[in-house]
């Protein structure tokens, strides 16, 4: 009987997300002591309240970024560190259109669906010309995207023309917001939707399977005849398209393209995101799952300094420490340790028991 | 063919230079175009310093990096221009580069910001008095709760800070703060940065209204904070403006900060007054005629509120 529990709870603690989890976990349970009513979630003006609610609205586009990300990391064995520029690039594609080029519009001078495609496009575009450089040029991913995490602004600031572009419909608000009726906030819906697509994309087709095999070794899975180019090409075009949705999403928030901050330092963000959820950043295996978990991970930390009222000027140093805890408890050194230690506790016992 | 094209320059040179001949040459070495108010705080100067007027602008976009400045200003002491006007993008680092302009006998003056530099190598700067503004919004909080009849009432504030550091941060928080500490019945219950964007203060606002309920004034330290946390708390089923149950008012006075008040969502908007132009062009004459400047210079700084015609005054807005 205890013996089965034992080895219940050893399965549960080998699960290769507990240690993500169990960091959400304790970062969740900070709140517990010290805002005790952080979890409570009422039904106000229609629509779901709650800072619950805050952090799993907040996390979405980190999520959406993070799903794309971890393809990246999987296959190219680098990051993709112009997620942020392109979500940028997609909002000032999509306002643009929308608004026809004027500053603020009441009224939208070209269909909505259309012009979201568009902006999508872009961010496609974006992450081809980032897979055509990395995969086919064979330049290092970081130094390849550094591209356009530099250029990236500069072109969002050409297409805004430098201004903040306000698109003032209510139905532009509902993707960022909440559409009529809808308790729960439509980014949500969003985020849930791209993850369930990418994950049975990944599980129901070899794809996945390609992307870990280009992961682990690049020259072998072309020797057993996969296109690895294409393969390294494809995970950036996604990150770009998944970054283009984050983008609108961000946009639909604000009701506009602030190409100055729209996604500004997520990425790394993501790439924080995708360490979390345990993944190795050097390719090969990888979890969407658990870059999800780190994702949320990551917001409920903001959000729970928030609630704590840390002061700002204090806040960074906080994130940093909660990241060096979460980063070490994951790492393969202290894990060695940690059975190192276990075993020896393990020996002293059993010599305890022989002398006894 | 290379020597036709030295001809050619040294041609464009001279012609620059005749040409130039009667004009006061003034070098600027922007930021950059990072926002509305630093691209209309460019566009006085455009408007100003024009031939017209008996100027000749050099404009440099700094793109937000020091060294392109640093390089910049260099730039302008080898044409040996007549002014330099320097818009840094930090505080420090400039002893040497302004030291080359003070030996080549080039005045400095300094617009928006300041440098940590020692006096003597500037002649005067320019610049929006960021601690008055907060001062001058706590001054109207005075007013308008007094027209109200809550002067003796207990008043709870919370303040979305911008980017922590920032010039325009310390002083609103810092001046804000010092009518603060004149009113006891004035209750500052928390401060947090919304990093001046619209993204951020609504989600901090969301937070505010979760841990406290009874917020009654709501400080935001620019425009684009106090769009987020408008639409935070219409989002939690309260109101704002002033018809609404929350006091908000913001900084920077850009232009949709007046679609917000007409819409009556905010009550008040700080002007942060971009338009520096003048006000230098005004202190070169002054140089150029001989007479001493003063060595710190604030522009004229106003308000708008609901009160006010705020079509009339919108549309007369430069930026």
């Amino acid at each position: 009987m205890n013996g089965d529990l034992k080895s219940r709870l050893g399965k549960i603690v080998h699960y290769k997300l507990f240690l993500p989890l169990f960091c959400l976990f304790l970062v969740l349970m900070v709140n517990v002591i010290t805002t005790p009513d952080f979890f409570h979630v009422e039904i106000r003006n229609g629509v779901l309240y709650g800072r619950p609610v805050d952090i799993i609205n907040r996390a979405s586009e980190l999520v959406i970024l993070a799903v794309g990300m971890t393809l990246v990391v999987a296959a190219s064995a680098g990051t993709d560190i112009s997620v942020g520029a392109v979500m940028a690039v997609t909002a000032a594609v999509t306002t643009f259109f929308l608004s026809g080029g004027e500053i603020s519009v009441n009224e939208y001078q070209f269909p909505l669906f259309p012009a979201i495609l568009l902006g999508i496009g872009a961010g496609a575009l974006c992450g081809a010309w980032n897979g055509f450089l990395v995969a086919k040029m064979r330049i290092q991913p970081m130094v390849a995207t550094l591209i356009l995490y530099t250029a990236g602004r500069g072109i969002a600031q050409l297409i805004t023309k430098g201004q903040i572009t306000y698109i003032r419909v209510d139905s532009y608000q509902y993707i960022g917001n909440f559409l009529p009726g809808v308790p729960i906030p439509t980014p949500v819906f969003i985020s849930i939707a791209v993850v369930i697509l990418v994950q049975l994309f990944v599980k129901k087709t070899a794809f996945g399977l390609f992307v870990e095999s280009v992961g682990v070794n690049k020259e072998a899975s072309k020797h057993v005849g996969l296109k690895s180019v294409m393969i390294i090409f494809a995970t950036y075009v996604f990150c770009g398209v998944l970054s283009g949705i984050a983008g609108i999403v961000a946009s639909s928030r604000i009701y506009s393209a602030d190409a100055n901050n729209i996604g500004l330092n997520l990425e790394l963000d993501a790439i924080l995101a995708v360490a979390l959820g345990g993944n190795s950043l050097g390719g090969g295996r990888f979890s969407i799952l658990g870059s999800i978990i780190g994702a949320y991970t990551i917001q409920a930390l903001t959000t729970t300094l928030y609630a704590i009222g840390v002061s700002a000027d204090q806040i960074p140093v906080y994130k940093a420490i909660v990241v060096v805890i979460i980063v070490s408890l994951q790492s393969p050194e202290f894990q060695r340790y940690v059975r190192k230690f276990r075993k020896k506790l393990e020996a002293k016992k059993a010599i305890g028991e022989v002398t006894a | 063919m290379k020597k036709v094209v030295a001809v050619l320059l040294a041609l464009m040179m001279v012609a620059g230079m005749v040409y130039a001949e009667d004009l006061i040459t003034v070098g600027y070495a922007q930021v950059g175009a990072e926002s509305d108010w630093r691209m209309a705080n460019t566009k006085s100067f455009q408007d100003t310093f024009t031939p017209e007027n008996g100027y000749q602008l050099i404009f440099d976009d700094a793109q937000q990096k020091q060294e392109n400045q640093i390089r910049a200003i260099r730039n302008f002491i080898q044409r040996e221009v007549d002014y330099i006007v320097v818009a840094p993008v930090v505080e420090t680092g400039w002893e040497t580069v302004l030291q080359e302009a003070y030996d080549a006998g080039i005045p400095v003056i300094l617009s928006d910001r300041m440098m940590d530099v020692s006096d003597e190598l500037y002649v005067a700067w320019v610049g929006g008095n960021f601690v008055k503004e907060g001062e001058t919004a706590g001054h109207w909080l005075e007013d308008y709760l007094e027209k109200q009849g809550r002067a003796d009432e207990d008043i709870n504030i919370v303040t979305l800070q911008g980017t922590i550091g920032a010039s325009a941060q310390v002083g609103r928080t810092e001046g804000f703060g010092n009518i603060l500490a004149q009113h006891d019945n004035w209750h500052m219950l928390a401060m947090q940065t919304g990093e001046f964007t619209q993204a951020k203060g609504q989600e901090v606002m969301e937070s505010f209204l979760h841990s406290y309920p009874d917020i009654d004034v709501v400080v935001c330290e620019n425009d684009n904070m106090a769009f987020g946390a408008i639409d935070a708390i219409k989002a939690a089923g309260r109101t704002c403006g002033p018809d609404g149950d929350i006091i908000i008012f913001s900084f920077d006075a850009v232009r949709a900060a007046f679609d917000a008040m007409i819409a009556g969502d905010l009550n008040a908007a700080f002007e942060c007054n971009p338009l520096h132009g003048p006000r230098v062009a005004e202190i070169i004459q002054k140089l150029e005629n001989g007479e001493s400047v003063d060595k710190i210079q604030y522009v004229d700084e106003t308000y708008f509120d609901t009160t006010m015609d705020l079509e009339a005054i919108k549309a007369t807005r430069a930026y």
